[in-house]
């Protein structure tokens, strides 16, 4: 069984469809990416799997045997879906710990009252907590900035706190908005190996748009094709990379 | 410049970074349980109403400067515990029972607020609490029953572990009261902030998209904050009921919010220590300014006029100044004065600048 399955999704706003008709799925262990032109629907397919938009009637969104239609936005997370943003959402005028310490949220086993009187049990899961975040730091080179708050941090390291943000969760499914957006060619190779690093170490399927071919191609088992909200084509890098419709959705009709 | 050596995750976890940041707090609580000792009844006074506006400071910190929901209800919720409590001593019910309930009562108005409340974003909210703490004025005198009306209600003398605390006839122990309920509310808004829940409120402050993301409830967060604010504003209430004597429909208005609100940006916003600065701000500016007022009449010799509105004048150019020059507030000044010190010759003069979020976008609200 898929680990993330789109069946028959379809999502309007008004009169303009933004995802149509999708259906796609993504199998464990690998590394999906999504691909198309500005507006092609891409970062929407990521909205609805975070459940922030809700698509039409008869469309299914499964991950893990969880039919995330019937769940709210912040269970998501819970089944084991985390993500990052391709217009950085981090808390800003936290430090880089703390945010990446808000990604523990979702293994939070203590509750209002014990954490008021800071009882033994929610020390213990502090120190649980800090050592997986530690790990994460470590993995990814966050040492130097561990205490430093995200507002004054450059654009390439937020991206990077980002993804740490979302490891923090311990997830099974990692959504990469546009992970190398911005970034130098040499932030973009090490965003390259990293990806390739959590897919094999960490064992984490990943799912990402991206506009970099480089990095797609550099990193992805199967890419999906989308042009306006519907799928273009499906397949392996290369074979995606020479398809007509895609070249055509790209660079227009050839004369 | 004083470097501590982390060799341990419990350095970052529990409340205090090393021994020297902890015995400079123990000074400061060996300074303040020593007051009635050092200080006459009078200051005493003006310190117990400084520890009670700390509080009611607290209160609104959490929801305004943690979990970024600014209110100018927060009046509402004073009167809502002051009343509470006393009508409740008037029922019998001893004054130890009837605090914690009248503070718990009002955390649960709080919640119940919250729930329209929480569609509300920024300014919206904030207009729309402004309306509830009008509409305490007009609740009270039509409640007159119970609350009394326009002709009011007296506190009466309440007794803790036998002993009966009067603010006029036992003005020391009155203090110590404060006193401890200020440091227990403390040491609790100080082990939350440290714990998920306290995380989970900034981060709905800084980004409610990514919050949820993170698997954070939204409107649980919100309503539990709104909650918290309302219940320790709610034993504020109560005690400023207490410190006041008599109090009637007209103690808690708006203006009253207002001042709270003055109070926690000029102390600085998203700190604890900005509730207890801007509290000593408010509370003893208007002494300030009468004893300034007497110096400048007797300098020039003039009678000694009285100028309407001086102080919500000056407390106004006080607020104009700070969001110009010190948006962080007090606090934030402190902590650039400390960081200029502790790194000397390194401090540069952009390390605290606020930056803009790159294209932070607002569609997904």
């Amino acid at each position: 069984m898929s680990l993330l399955e789109l069946k028959d999704t379809t999502l309007k706003f008004g009169g303009v469809t933004a995802v149509d008709n999708l259906s796609f799925s993504v199998e464990e262990g690998e590394v999906f990416a999504i691909v198309g032109p500005n507006g092609a629907g891409k970062s929407t397919v990521f909205n609805l799997i975070s459940r922030f938009y809700t698509p039409i009637a008869g469309s299914s969104i499964v991950f893990d045997g969880h039919d995330l239609l019937k769940s709210k936005a912040s269970e998501v997370a819970a089944f084991g879906v985390a993500r990052t943003f391709q217009n950085i959402e981090l808390f800003d005028q936290a430090t880089v710990l703390e945010n990446l310490l808000v990604g523990r949220h979702r293994h939070r086993g203590t509750n209002f009252v014990s954490e008021l009187f800071f009882t033994p049990s929610v020390r213990k899961q502090e120190i649980q907590n800090r050592h997986f975040v530690e790990e994460i730091i470590d993995f990814l080179d966050l040492q130097a900035y561990r205490e430093k708050r995200i507002a004054g941090l450059p654009y390439g390291v937020r991206k990077v706190v980002e993804v740490a943000r979302a490891l923090a969760t311990d997830p099974k499914l990692l959504l990469l908005d546009e992970p190398a957006s911005g970034l130098s060619v040499e932030e973009t190779t090490d965003m390259r190996w990293w990806i390739d690093d959590i897919r094999r170490q960490m064992g984490i399927t990943v799912l990402m748009v991206e506009h970099d071919m480089g990095l797609v191609s550099g990193v992805s088992d199967r890419v999906l094709a989308m042009a306006d909200g519907a799928k273009l084509a499906l397949g392996t890098p290369q074979e995606v990379q020479s398809d007509p419709a895609v070249i055509e959705a790209y660079l227009g009709h050839v004369a | 410049m004083r470097i501590v050596f982390k060799t341990d995750y419990m350095q970052d976890i529990r409340s205090w970074k090393d021994t020297y940041q902890l015995m400079l707090y123990l000074i400061l609580l060996a300074v303040v349980i020593a007051a009635p000792v050092l200080i006459d009844d009078f200051y005493l006074g003006e310190l117990t109403n400084v520890l009670i506006w700390a509080l009611a400071g607290m209160g609104l910190m959490v929801l305004t400067g943690h979990t970024g929901q600014a209110s100018l209800g927060h009046a509402a919720f004073l009167a809502f515990g002051c009343y509470a409590n006393i009508i409740l001593m008037e029922q019998g019910v001893p004054f130890m029972v009837a605090f914690p309930v009248a503070g718990l009562l009002t955390g649960l108005v709080g919640v119940i607020i919250a729930i329209p409340a929480l569609r509300l974003h920024g300014i919206y909210l904030a207009i729309a609490t402004l309306a509830m703490s009008i509409l305490t004025d007009d609740i009270i005198v039509l409640t007159e029953p119970w609350t009394g009306g326009v002709s009011g209600k007296y506190a009466p003398p309440v007794n803790v572990f036998g002993f009966d605390i009067d603010r006029w006839g036992t003005p020391k122990e009155f203090y110590y009261l404060v006193l401890g309920v200020v440091v227990i509310v403390t040491l609790g808004y100080i082990n939350l902030m440290r714990a998920p829940l306290g995380r989970s409120f900034i981060a709905v402050r800084d980004s409610e998209v990514s919050a949820q993301a993170m698997g954070v409830d939204i409107a649980r967060t919100k309503a539990m904050s709104f909650g918290l604010s309302c219940a320790v504003t709610g034993l504020a209430g109560a005690l400023m009921g207490l410190f006041a004597g008599a109090f009637n429909n007209e103690t808690f208005s708006v203006i009253i919010s207002i001042e709270l609100l003055m109070m926690i940006v000029i102390g600085g916003l998203g700190s604890i220590h900005g509730a207890f600065l801007g509290a000593i701000v408010i509370g003893f500016l208007p002494q300030f300014l009468s004893i300034s007022k007497e110096w400048v009449s007797a300098l020039f010799g003039g009678a000694d006029v009285a100028i309407p509105g001086m102080e919500f004048g000056v407390f106004g150019l006080i607020l104009i100044l700070f969001i110009l020059f010190e948006p962080m507030g007090i606090y934030g000044r402190w902590l650039k004065i400390r960081t200029f010190f502790e790194l000397f010759p390194f401090y540069r003069k952009d390390m605290f600048k606020r930056q803009k979020s790159y294209l932070k976008t607002e569609r997904l609200r």
